[in-house]
């Protein structure tokens, strides 16, 4: 039976009469019980065509301009009254969206926001209130459930939240969820958590859903419809197996190709340098970071976060190391270290000497200076190496220009003018200027669209053979890593866990976090294949004043695959 | 000169703009003494004519000429205004700049200096250091320059502290930029737009500390014209020579309307996101 049918919807900004469309003529349809992806890159009209069905999109100044959105095939919400759209949603019609952090009021407890839900829908007051909002909790797999109600929403990690968001939407029961992004701030385990527990509860509920992203290997698990936005028109939409198996339209055959497919170390780099006689030029031993915590002046320090701890390798001219970790595994803190962003508080790095290390950073928008041109961008490693910007600056600038595939006439820009792509271009040819032999990439294309990440990870293959540069590849994405790295290291809680040549590490991998990361890493291929729902949590690396890390020992597993062995429990 | 563009297509600050540069044509040549009588010169046949003839705006008790009186009080009250919020923009933005990149100790110590400044009513303040030191256009700049201090270190260590934790910031570490590069590229170069504006809306209250000084007579010394003075020469006089009131407080008034307008201009300018509102 359809519980939702949208037909040429045409959604529209701006001041009245003289709209830009954003969304021009979109028909869905939803069944009880199933699940419908809606899958784009920024600016295809996704997240405005669901806004549309609960009309949250009327508070972002859009305006439905035509069509219908029939629920139950009677209840049109295209024309539907304010004060009938607002008992529907959080009802009938419930939302997450994509920052559970900013979703949830930060002063008020958890215990609140739920309990207003239930006393608003459900007429409950008092003790079944509370009680209510422990089982929702329990619902979501939250444990301690009585103990979080009482807690603030800064109290919690981004995966606790997003639970917590998803116990408020169901807490209305609702018949259609609306999930707009709701991985993309999380982690790549806690995103398997989220979906496998998005599954579970639409089976529970016989509800239907519709998840908004704009990955599609995401959804290739839990999907059974599929629509492909581009440009604000559903360019293909069929069952999920017809568009991932045989797709029709050849922007959907350009996204499955642009996503980066984790493919358990068979994409892996075969132009491995070590070995071959060369000698390590970046050595980093028993790296440790710590911040203290709860101190400050005259106060005692209640204790030292350990973001890394005791963190060793080595890098040859002309190979990348893989960093991979979740967010606070202290994967972006051991890069800073090495560049001396933040101060190590033990260990050695040899090798990082005057600027033979270059770093490249996630955000392209703000790591350029909006105010200054590309000209005075590229001059600024000039200027701070004391060097005056003559011919020979400039020359080197239009040869590194040319590298990035930047035009000539690019050094009169300033940063705005350019995409994200491009701006990320300039971040490299400026992190070159200095003729550098190692570059830190701290998660440099995380930021980007699939189409232009492809295009970001090709050329620094590229300038890597050109320039025999070494690179440290920080990142989360295990299928960026594969395509890009020789070596790959996993860190976890600070420490490195298992670190080898990619093949063997991706394909396989010893360590029990190494082996979940991998089981995270959604795939097309691999959609078949369920998994089980784990609520684990990342140890805390808050540690008492005084504490010793206890040694590692480590295993060998080939040629060139190391593994922590973790002591027994 | 884009911002000079942008403010005559902005209609407040089209407005702002004009009264600004007349008042400022006028403060020029009444300093230059380029006035239509001598300002100082008495004329006892001519006391206290009321507007017309040869006396424009008319003439005070000592039959002084008003607008020349009027022309020289202006410059002296720019002169003081653009001087003291001068040295307090230099002074705080140092400050604020130094405050949000060292921290510590150093932001403690400055903040809290700032804030105990704060606390005095800024013409309390004034009053306290002409007090100290002897009344003159001098201790005037000072004053109202302590005075201002606090709100310009304030204005640039708010963005400096966000500015500072910005990738570009440490980028420019990576290259081993000097710290000197950073703070004045880096940090100054974007804080540009927040001061400018605070710049400009200082110079209104600067004006009216100023003239409230000279009103109570701790500001610039008879027989030199000034704003405040001249308000307080009328006040005996104010039934029988109104003109002698109407003319120097529609030039206070005048003036600090422009400032603010140009002030309000300029913030609409300096942030895109009310851009779309202007047109």
């Amino acid at each position: 039976m359809t519980l939702l049918s949208v037909r040429d919807l045409r959604v529209g900004f701006g001041r009245p009469g003289h709209e830009t469309e954003v969304v021009k003529g979109v028909d869905l349809d939803l069944a009880a019980g199933e699940t419908l992806a809606i899958v784009g890159e920024s600016g295809s009209g996704k997240s405005v065509t669901a806004m549309s069905i609960n009309r949250l999109v009327d508070y972002s100044g859009g305006r439905i301009l035509g069509g219908s959105i029939l629920l139950d095939g009677t209840t049109d919400l295209a024309t539907a009254s304010e004060a009938r759209m607002q008992s529907l949603r959080g009802g009938e019609i419930g939302m997450i969206f994509q920052e559970p952090m900013t979703s949830l009021n930060p002063v008020l407890r958890i215990g609140t926001q739920i309990g207003e839900i239930f006393a608003k829908r459900r007429g409950l007051s008092g003790r079944a209130v509370r009680q209510a909002a422990i089982r929702a909790l329990e619902r979501v797999r939250i444990p301690d459930a009585a103990r979080r109600l009482d807690q603030a929403p800064h109290q919690m990690s981004g995966g606790m939240l997003q639970r917590i968001m998803i116990a408020m939407a169901f807490a209305g029961e609702p018949r259609l969820l609306i999930a707009d992004e709701p991985t993309t701030a999380l982690d790549v385990t806690i995103q398997a958590q989220i979906l496998a527990l998005l599954a579970e509860m639409k089976r529970e509920t016989g509800m239907g859903l519709i998840f908004i992203t704009h990955d599609i290997g995401l959804v290739a698990g839990i999907a059974d419809r599929v629509v492909v936005m581009q440009g604000g028109r559903a360019v293909e939409s069929g069952p999920a197996d017809e568009v991932f198996d045989r797709p029709a339209h050849d922007y959907t055959r350009h996204l499955l190709s642009a996503v980066p497919h984790f493919r358990g170390g068979r994409s892996a780099r075969v132009d491995a340098v070590r070995g071959k006689g060369a000698a390590a030029m970046l050595r980093v031993e028993d790296l440790g970071v710590r911040f203290s915590v709860g101190g400050g002046f005259l106060r005692q320090a209640k204790g030292y976060v350990h973001a890394v701890e005791g963190v060793s390798f080595d890098l040859v001219p002309g190979e990348t190391l893989g960093i991979v970790g979740e967010s606070g595994s202290g994967k972006s803190t051991t890069a800073r270290a090495i560049l001396d962003l933040v101060r190590p508080t033990a260990g050695r790095v040899e090798g990082a000497e005057g600027r033979a290390v270059q770093m490249v950073f996630q955000n392209p928008n703000a790591s350029l200076n909006p105010r200054m041109d590309v000209r005075a961008l590229l001059s600024e490693p000039v200027i701070a190496a004391g060097r005056r910007v003559d011919a020979a600056a400039l020359d080197r600038m239009r040869m590194l220009l040319d590298k990035v595939d930047l035009p000539q006439d690019a050094l009169a820009r300033y940063p705005h003018e350019f995409s994200g792509g491009q701006r990320q271009r300039i971040c490299i040819a400026r992190a070159l200027m200095p003729n550098p032999r190692v570059l830190v990439l701290d998660e440099a294309v995380s930021a980007l669209d699939v189409s232009v990440q492809a295009k970001v990870l090709d050329l620094l293959i590229d300038l890597q053979r050109d320039f025999g540069l070494a690179y440290l590849f920080v990142s989360h994405d295990m299928a960026v890593v594969e395509r890009i790295a020789h070596r790959i290291a996993v860190i976890y809680a600070g420490r490195i866990v298992e670190i080898g040549a990619a093949r063997s590490v991706l394909s396989d991998p010893r360590h029990p976090y190494t082996r979940k990361l991998i089981a995270a890493v959604p795939s097309i291929e691999r959609r078949h294949v369920d998994f089980a729902l784990d609520t684990d949590e990342v140890p805390s690396t808050l540690r008492p004043g005084g504490w010793q890390a206890p040694p590692q020992s480590w295993q060998d597993h080939g040629p060139d695959h190391r593994v922590a062995v973790e002591p027994a429990a | 000169m884009r911002i000079a563009g942008a403010l005559l297509r902005h209609s407040a600050g089209r407005i702002g703009l004009v009264i600004i540069g007349v008042l400022t044509v006028a403060a020029v040549l009444g300093l230059l003494g380029l006035t239509p009588h001598d300002p100082l010169a008495q004329d006892r046949l001519a006391r206290l004519q009321p507007p017309g003839g040869s006396y424009f705006m008319g003439t005070d008790l000592f039959g002084r000429d008003i607008l020349s009186r009027l022309m020289v009080g202006v410059g002296q009250s720019f002169t003081v205004a653009f001087l003291s919020v001068g040295i307090a923009a230099t002074a705080g933005t140092v400050l604020g700049l130094t405050a949000a990149w060292f921290g510590g100790l150093w932001d403690g110590v400055a903040m809290r200096m700032m804030d105990v400044l704060l606390a005095f009513p800024a013409i309390l303040l004034a009053l306290l250091i002409v007090a100290i030191l002897e009344a003159g256009m001098a201790t005037s700049v000072l004053a109202i320059a302590v005075v201002y201090t606090p709100i310009f270190t304030r204005v640039a260590r708010g963005p400096a502290l966000s500015l500072k934790t910005r990738s570009f910031v440490d980028a420019a570490r990576t290259f081993g930029s000097s710290r000197r590069y950073i703070l004045t590229r880096h940090l100054l170069g974007n804080l540009v737009a927040p001061l400018t504006v605070q710049f400009t809306l200082a110079l209104a209250w600067a004006l009216l500390t100023e003239a409230a000084l000279s009103f109570l007579g701790l500001g610039t010394q008879p027989p030199n014209p000034s704003l405040g003075l001249m308000l307080s020469d009328s006040r005996n006089l104010m039934e029988m020579a109104p003109w002698m009131l109407i003319f120097p407080a529609a030039v206070i008034m005048l003036a600090v309307l422009g400032f603010n307008l140009l002030g309000d201009a300029l913030r609409d300018i300096a942030d895109p996101r009310s851009r779309r509102a202007l047109t």
